[in-house]
C-alpha cells in the first residue's frame, strides 16, 4: 500500500483539467503503454503568450495522474519562459510529497510539460531524441546513459538503486544496476574531484607528449574503468598506445571470457576515455 | 458507503475460519506446554498435533500410516516457501549426481527465485515456456526432462490466472527418467479434490493460510520411500525431518483448516464457482475490451484475472479500494517493482491489457450481494480511469 499525502488523493480522485486541447499550440507526448505510463499535454497561449488552458490525458498509477493534474494546475496563466522553469520538484512540492518510488512520475509531467513546449517552438529536440543518442543501459525500460546521468544530476541521485524512482532504469530485472552505479561514481568522482575535471583533461590532452598520454590514459583505467570491471569479477591492463590515439588493452579474468567483451571495450572502456580524454581515443583489445 | 469489506483477495490470504481460531486459543493459554518434554503436561501435545496430521492427510488423500499409527507423509513447516524450499534442496541433495531441476516460468516466487538461486550455484534450470492461456508446452516440458533431472517442480494450479496443471500426467513423465517430482499446491489445496494414494507426486507443498488457517504454518506432503533430508537440521521433532519446536497451535490451526476445507470443497466448486463466474459475466456484459485471462477449461474454481484495456491496474485497485472492494492487480507498481506480473508476461498478454489487470479470487465467505455490487460499481471506476488514458478511444 501506497502511503499517498491528501492532495494526492484529491489530485487522484478529482483530477483537474482532464481531456485534449482540440487545436492547442503545444503538444507533448511522452512515455509510453509498455513502460506502464504516459501523458498526453496539450496547452493554449493567448495572445500574450501565456498558458490559458492546459489539458491532460494519462495512462498510469494513482501518482502519474495526481502529477499529470498538479502540471496542469502550475502552468496555467503562466507564460513559457516561466513554464519553462518548473521542474519535477516543483511538481512534487506542490503535492506535498509523493513515495520515493513514485518520484519518476514527476519527472513525466516535467519531460511532458518541455515536450509540449518544444512542439510549439517547432523544435525537434525532445527526450526521445536525446535517447536515440545515448546507449540503452536499462534494457527493460530502453533507457540511456544520457536520461540516466540527466535524472542523477538534476536530483543528485548516488545510489543506483534509487535512480528507478526517477526514470525506472534498473528497476525490473535489476541487471542494469552496476552499470548505472559505474556512472553514477563516474559523474560524483568527477565533480568532487576538481584537479580531475574532465573537461580540462580533454582540452590539454591532445596536446601532450606521449609519455605524459600514457600517463593519462593509466588513471583513468584505474580510477574509471577498473573498479567496475573488478565488480564483474574482471580486470584490464593497459598494454600500449600506438600512432598516438589508439590504445592497446588486455581484458583479463572473467571480462577475458565474457560473450560480450567487444560490448564492455567499446560502451564501457573507450567511452570513458574518450569522455575524460580525447574524443579520437579508439580502443582495442590486444 | 459500506461498513464491510469486500475481500476478493483470496489467493493473497484468506480469512481465518471462527471454528479454526477456537481449536487454536486453548494452544496459547491453557496448554502451552513443549510437545517434546516428558511431563504430561506438554507430552500430550503430541496427540493434538497427531489429530491435526491425520485431517491435513484426509484432505490430500494420503491414508499410509507407520508403526505407531502416524500419517507420516506429511511434515509440518512453517509455511509454503519452507515447504518448496525443502522439498527441492532434498531431491537436489539426495540424487547429487543429477545437476538439472525443470520447472515453469509461471511458478510463484518461491520456487522460481529460489532455481535462480540453484543457478548460481551452477545448478542447471529448465522453465519450461506457456502459451497464451498459460497453458505448459508440454512438448518442450518432455524434452527437457532428461537423465540428468534430480526434480521436476511444477505447480498444481497458479496463484495469477488460476490454471490447474496436469501435474499427475508431469508426475509421470518424470519418473520415467527417474527424476522426482514436486508440486507447489499452495493455491490448489482446499480449492480441488486430491488423492495422494492413487497419486504419483513425491512431494507436494501447501500452506494453512491459503485455506482459511493461520499464517506461519505450512506442511510438505512426502510420499512413503521417498529419501528426504532435512532443510532444517537441530532437534529431532517431525521424526527427525524437520527440526524447531512445533508451532502446536498452528498446527491444530491448519488441521482444522484441512477438516473444513474438505467439508467445504464441494461448495467451493460450486457454489463459489457460479459467483466467480457471475462476477465475470456481470463484468463482461457492463464493460467493453476487457479479456479474462487463463486456461477457461482447466482453472481454480474461484479465481478470475481480467484485463482492462488501456487504463492501470493501481488507480484501479485505489478506485476499488474507496468501494471498499479489495483484490489485487497483475501491474507491479503496486509492489514497487515496475515490470507487469512475469505470469502474464510469459503468457504474451501485450503491455496494453498486461498492466491493467485485475486478480479476483472468492471464498465460501462471499456473497452474491457482493459480487452484485462489484459489478453495479466497477463499470463506472473503468469508464472514469479510461476517460483519462490517452490510448482510449470511445
Amino acid at each position: 500500500m501506497w502511503d499517498y499525502s491528501d492532495k494526492v488523493m484529491d489530485h487522484f480522485l478529482n483530477p483537474r483539467n482532464v481531456g485534449e486541447i482540440k487545436d492547442a499550440d503545444g503538444v507533448g507526448d511522452v512515455g509510453n503503454i509498455s513502460c506502464g505510463d504516459a501523458l498526453k499535454l496539450t496547452f493554449k497561449l493567448d495572445n500574450e503568450g501565456r498558458i490559458v488552458d492546459a489539458k491532460f490525458k494519462t495512462f498510469g498509477c494513482a501518482s502519474a495522474i495526481a502529477s499529470s493534474s498538479a502540471l496542469t494546475e502550475l502552468i496555467k496563466g503562466k507564460t513559457l519562459e516561466e513554464a519553462e522553469k518548473i521542474t519535477n520538484k516543483d511538481i512534487v512540492e506542490y503535492l506535498g510529497e509523493l513515495p520515493e518510488e513514485k518520484i519518476h512520475c514527476s519527472v513525466m509531467g516535467m519531460e511532458a510539460l518541455e515536450a509540449a513546449i518544444a512542439n510549439y517552438r517547432g523544435e525537434t529536440i525532445n527526450h526521445d531524441d536525446d535517447d536515440h543518442e545515448g546507449r540503452i543501459v536499462c534494457k527493460c525500460f530502453g533507457v540511456t546513459d544520457i536520461k540516466i546521468r540527466k535524472v542523477a544530476k538534476e536530483n543528485n541521485v548516488k545510489d543506483a538503486h534509487e535512480v528507478k524512482n526517477y526514470c525506472k532504469a534498473g528497476g525490473a530485472c535489476g541487471l542494469c544496476l552496476d552499470e548505472i552505479q559505474t556512472i553514477l561514481d563516474g559523474i560524483w568522482s568527477a565533480e568532487e574531484n576538481n584537479e580531475t575535471n574532465s573537461d580540462d583533461e580533454k582540452n590539454n590532452f591532445d596536446s601532450l607528449s606521449i609519455v605524459q598520454k600514457v600517463i593519462k590514459i593509466q588513471e583513468i583505467i584505474d580510477r574509471e574503468i577498473k573498479p567496475a570491471l573488478e565488480n564483474d569479477g574482471g580486470s584490464i591492463e593497459f598494454i600500449n598506445l600506438e600512432d598516438n590515439n589508439t590504445v592497446l588493452v588486455e581484458l583479463k579474468g572473467r571480462c577475458a571470457m565474457c560473450a560480450s567483451s567487444q560490448v564492455t571495450l567499446k560502451n564501457l572502456v573507450e567511452a570513458k576515455l574518450q569522455e575524460f580524454l580525447s574524443p579520437n581515443l579508439i580502443v582495442k583489445n590486444q | 458507503m459500506r461498513d464491510k469489506v469486500i475481500y476478493f483477495d483470496n489467493n493473497a490470504t484468506t480469512a481465518v475460519a471462527p471454528e479454526v481460531f477456537e481449536a487454536m486459543k486453548p494452544f496459547y493459554l491453557e496448554n502451552y506446554g513443549n510437545p517434546s518434554s516428558i511431563y504430561t503436561f506438554g507430552g500430550l501435545l503430541k496427540k493434538d498435533i497427531e489429530q491435526a496430521r491425520a485431517r491435513v492427510a484426509k484432505l490430500l488423500g494420503s491414508t499410509f500410516t507407520d508403526r505407531e499409527g502416524h500419517y507420516s507423509e506429511i511434515m509440518f513447516t512453517s509455511c509454503g516457501t519452507e515447504s518448496d524450499s525443502a522439498a527441492i534442496y532434498s531431491a537436489l541433495q539426495t540424487c547429487p549426481k543429477r545437476r538439472k531441476v525443470v520447472t515453469t516460468k509461471v511458478e510463484h516466487p518461491a520456487v522460481l527465485n529460489l532455481c535462480k538461486e540453484l543457478e548460481r550455484k551452477g545448478y542447471k534450470i529448465s522453465y519450461v515456456p506457456v502459451d497464451s492461456r498459460g497453458r505448459l508446452d508440454m512438448e518442450i516440458l518432455k524434452e527437457q526432462i532428461d537423465n540428468d533431472t534430480a526434480v521436476v517442480s511444477v505447480m498444481w494450479a497458479n496463484n495469477e490466472v488460476g490454471n490447474i496443471y496436469p501435474v499427475e500426467e508431469i508426475a509421470k513423465i518424470a519418473h520415467a527418467k527417474g527424476a522426482l517430482f514436486h508440486t507447489d499446491a499452495v493455491q490448489a489445496v482446499g480449492k480441488i479434490p486430491m488423492n495422494m494414494d492413487e497419486s504419483e507426486i513425491d512431494m507436494l507443498s501447501l500452506s494453512a493460510h491459503k485455506l482459511h488457517g493461520p499464517k506461519g504454518i505450512g506442511a510438505l506432503y512426502i510420499r512413503k520411500g521417498i529419501r528426504f533430508k532435512p532443510f532444517l537440521t537441530g532437534g529431532h521433532q517431525e521424526k527427525g525431518r524437520r527440526a524447531g519446536t512445533e508451532n502446536v497451535a498452528g498446527i491444530v490451526g491448519l488441521g482444522k483448516a484441512a477438516e473444513l476445507a474438505l467439508e467445504k470443497l464441494e461448495e467451493e466448486n460450486t457454489r463459489v464457482k457460479a459467483l466467480r463466474d457471475r462476477l465475470e459475466e456481470g463484468i463482461k456484459n457492463n464493460i467493453p475490451q476487457i479479456r479474462i485471462n487463463g486456461d477457461l477449461e482447466s482453472r481454480l474454481p474461484n479465481t478470475s484475472s481480467i484485463s482492462f484495456e488501456y487504463i492501470e491496474g493501481e488507480s484501479i485497485l485505489m478506485l476499488m479500494d474507496r468501494l471498499k472492494i479489495c483484490a489485487s492487480s497483475g501491474s507491479a507498481c503496486t509492489t514497487g517493482s515496475l515490470e507487469p506480473s512475469h505470469v502474464l508476461r510469459s503468457m504474451g498478454i501485450p503491455y496494453t491489457a498486461a498492466h491493467g489487470t485485475i486478480r479476483f479470487s472468492l471464498s465460501v465467505y462471499n456473497t452474491e450481494e457482493e459480487v452484485d455490487y462489484c459489478i453495479e460499481h466497477l463499470p463506472k471506476v473503468i469508464s472514469t480511469l479510461r476517460s483519462m488514458s490517452p490510448f482510449w478511444a470511445e
